[in-house]
């Protein structure tokens, strides 16, 4: 009834083309484009921000960059933790050797030389398929945990072992370290997330996503009719590691401020951004969010439901939480395995008909 | 007349408890840990903190007339839940925060000095907050990581009567930022007396550890210290009964010396040793006051199992130290509600005596210190505890001694003039 492509005709090639061809899909994104632009940064808090909103915003990236490696082309990873962690920490030694540099820059090319570590964890790939690849991925995550707590020029020799982000500006406004705003960060951070998400949604539905997904579906028939596997293969493991950088420089320096990397950046992390994507939908941009977003706010909502408003163990919401999100993997692994993001298709498809089904 | 008082008295705290909360309270909140592998030693330490507290609300009501509340939150132990504790609970007025975590702290270290949010870290965090004109807002009295080090080897030389040239001592760490605290002061000390150090590190969570004393095994090291911290501490006393480690040559710090990390192994964990600065057992009137207010009116935090424990003690003595900090605060202040940054001027004026201690019914429980601006830290004291597996209790084998303090001064300068100049931080004492 209100959500019908009725009336709403495409007259250029471009109109017909675009991310959002319905108008009412297309104002909602505009909607929600200015709430978390124009209204949001006026009215959060430290708590909103650092609880909510950086690290739904930070798995965002997260969730697309690996999305992009195994929703789209069919690579399944299991270094994500690994590579968060060196975003992480290129972009410290950069903040440290180039103070006077901004920090777009710097998170920016903290995500460049994530990709070349990317791409040379990827070379495998070409080689092996499925769950050796996963187990090869699964090397590069501890050997690159490893690297980071062995070597101590990564973290500057410090007596700890720990990276922490000195106060850094852009624009002149403090963007990372303790005495920041909390719009400031939110902000940054909002920036990252809408560059990467355009990005990868023009990557994946232009030629090099089509490659990609040519690979994923069948890669013996994609080299057949002309896709050179290498370089979908190594570009989606490039392009995959350059967000999954940005996300990792971002979760040390605006979010976190002091990483120790075992902890932070361990198997878990590879797993939780892993879990996000399955949750959220494989092969869909929305799904990233999605599944960032459910596996941000469930933990908070469920604590605050179970802790602040019926006064329950602190202990036995914590177990209760990891009991929901298990039953809720398995559920949605039978049930929907495509993720909230196909629910979101349905839910559209069925509203288009709405109120008159077949 | 006085009938008249006390029911006067009776019905000003039944109107104070009524319109308690309207009124400003006293918050305490508490990053605790009751889940994942290192619930061990989370929960009996929130257990003890959170009981105090109770204590002086049912005995005392409150501190200086203000009732107290510990709004708890279940931190894991991860950095990331810590940063969202410290950030859903800094609302609600906290005065204090003890995270009894080496990695929230760092995490917290800078937030709260921009947040005026007081951070006591005893025997735990950053050893070099002791400088107080770098750090203003962090506190780790009464002793740090490199004094429980630097104890650690006056034991050792102890028992091998002053010499320990030709010894080698293999330091068993956690592989974080808290196992590697001692490193720099054990190098220091390697070469004033000449021993040779051996670094075992063990990654977390610390469940495997075969590979490691393996190696100890083949290089028999004369002694073995022990930074272990939850699941690893009992996982490193089996094996090292295993591999016949003699158990008095084995000595953990005072995150390894609880019940729960020598219980596992048994009758082969007799005679392993812990540091500790503070005293041991349950055997002090405070105890009777808890039995009386807190347990048999069944308020008792969690199971209510874990009193008298090595760790439960712990729990109680830092409460016990805010308590007492913002008491001083209160009169500092002349005010009853204290706010964090009053709190902060409170800590850094503490000052601890036996005759207080007794009064508070610890007699004879933890050192005497008195905090000043420069010094954050206390004095050093900390003593060796052994565990006796017949009697399952841990006993108190040496007097508390002083540290090193010509090997840990230098150092704690050096590093907090560091992070000084790294976050342009003024000396905040002159």
């Amino acid at each position: 009834m209100f959500y019908r492509e009725a009336g709403d005709f495409s007259t250029t090639y471009a109109q017909d083309q675009q991310t959002f061809p319905i108008k009412f899909d297309r104002y909602r994104y505009y909607a929600v484009l200015f709430v978390a632009l124009f209204v949001i940064p006026f009215v959060v808090n430290d708590y909103w921000v650092n609880s909510l909103f950086m690290p739904f915003l930070i798995y965002a990236i997260a969730a697309i960059g690996l999305n992009i490696l195994v929703g789209y082309c069919g690579q399944v990873s299991l270094g994500t933790g690994g590579f968060m962690a060196v975003g992480a920490y290129a972009s410290y030694k950069l903040m440290t050797a180039f103070p006077d540099v901004s920090m777009f820059i710097h998170v920016l090319l903290a995500g460049v030389i994530t990709a070349g570590v990317g791409v040379l964890f990827g070379l495998p790939s070409l080689r092996i398929k499925g769950f050796y690849l996963a187990v090869a991925t699964l090397a590069a995550q501890f050997f690159l945990v490893w690297l980071f707590n062995r070597v101590p020029w990564f973290y500057n020799y410090s007596a700890s072992g720990q990276i922490s982000a000195p106060e850094r500006d852009t624009f002149g406004i403090l963007i990372t370290g303790a005495n920041t705003q909390a719009w400031a960060t939110y902000t940054f951070c909002l920036i990252f997330t809408i560059f990467s998400a355009i990005v990868a949604r023009n990557l994946t539905r232009g030629s090099v996503g089509r490659k990609w997904m040519a690979i994923r579906d069948m890669d013996i028939a994609a080299e057949i009719i002309g896709v050179n596997p290498l370089r979908a293969k190594l570009t989606a493991f490039a392009v995959s590691s350059f967000f999954i950088g940005i996300s990792g420089a971002l979760f040390f320096a605006i979010y976190l401020g002091a990483v120790e990397v075992g902890e932070v950046f361990g198997i878990t992390k590879s797993f939780l951004v892993l879990f996000m994507i399955i949750i959220g939908g494989l092969g869909s941009i929305f799904g990233s969010f999605a599944g960032a977003a459910f596996l941000v706010l469930l933990p908070v909502l469920l604590k605050i439901v179970g802790v602040d408003w019926l006064g329950w163990p602190t202990d036995i919401v914590a177990h209760l939480q990891l009991v929901i999100v298990g039953a809720l993997i398995i559920v949605f692994l039978i049930a929907e395995p495509h993720g909230l993001a196909q629910l979101w298709r349905v839910a559209k498809e069925k509203l288009r008909l709405w109120p008159f089904p077949h | 007349m006085r009938l008249k008082m006390k029911l006067g008295t009776m019905a000003v705290a039944a109107l104070m408890t009524a319109g308690a909360p309207a009124m400003a309270e006293l918050v305490f909140p508490s990053l605790s840990y009751r889940t994942g592998p290192y619930a061990a030693g989370g929960i009996p330490f929130a257990d003890g903190y959170a009981d105090y507290f109770t204590l002086l609300n049912e005995r005392d009501g409150g501190i200086g007339g203000e009732m107290t509340r510990v709004p708890e939150c279940e931190t894991a132990y991860n950095t990331e839940k810590g940063v969202e504790c410290y950030e859903s609970t800094k609302g609600e007025g906290a005065l204090v925060y003890q995270p009894l975590s080496t990695g929230i702290t760092y995490q917290l270290i800078p937030k709260v000095t921009a947040d005026d949010i007081p951070m006591l870290t005893s025997g735990l965090g950053r050893t070099s907050a002791k400088n107080g004109a770098t750090f203003s807002h962090v506190f780790n009295f009464p002793a740090n990581y490199w004094d429980g080090a630097s104890v650690a080897i006056k034991h050792i030389l102890e028992e091998e009567g002053g010499d320990i040239s030709d010894k080698k001592i293999a330091l068993v760490y956690h592989n974080s930022a808290y196992g590697k605290e001692p490193i720099r002061t054990l190098q220091e000390l390697s070469k004033k007396h000449g021993f040779e150090l051996v670094e075992v590190p063990v990654d977390h969570p610390g469940q495997e550890q075969k590979s490691q004393w393996l190696q100890i095994r083949r290089d028999k090291p004369d002694y073995v210290i022990m930074y272990g911290w939850g699941v690893m501490n009992q996982v490193a006393v089996q094996e090292a009964a295993n591999i016949r480690f003699p158990m008095d040559k084995f000595i953990g710090i005072w995150w390894s010396g609880s019940e729960n990390d020598v219980l596992p192994a048994g009758d082969k964990a007799d005679g392993y040793k812990a540091l500790t600065f503070h005293n041991v057992g349950s055997d002090y009137p405070l105890y009777d006051d808890l039995q009386k207010y807190v347990y048999d009116a069944g308020k008792a935090a969690g199971n209510g199992d874990q009193t008298g424990t090595v760790l439960y003690n712990r729990g109680v003595y830092a409460a016990m130290l805010v308590a007492e900090a913002a008491k001083t605060a209160q009169e500092i202040h002349g005010t009853s509600a204290i706010t964090a940054s009053q709190m902060r001027d409170g800590m850094e004026n503490l000052n601890i005596t036996e005759a207080k201690m007794a009064e508070l019914g610890l007699p004879n429980f933890g050192p005497e210190f008195q905090v000043s601006c420069e010094n954050h830290g206390g004095n050093g004291f900390v003593a060796v505890t052994q565990w006796d597996a017949e009697a399952q209790e841990w006993k108190l084998v040496s007097d508390f001694m002083q540290s090193d303090q010509d090997v840990i001064q230098p150092l704690i300068d050096e590093d907090s003039s560091a992070y000084a100049s790294e976050n342009n931080i003024e000396n905040t004492c002159s």
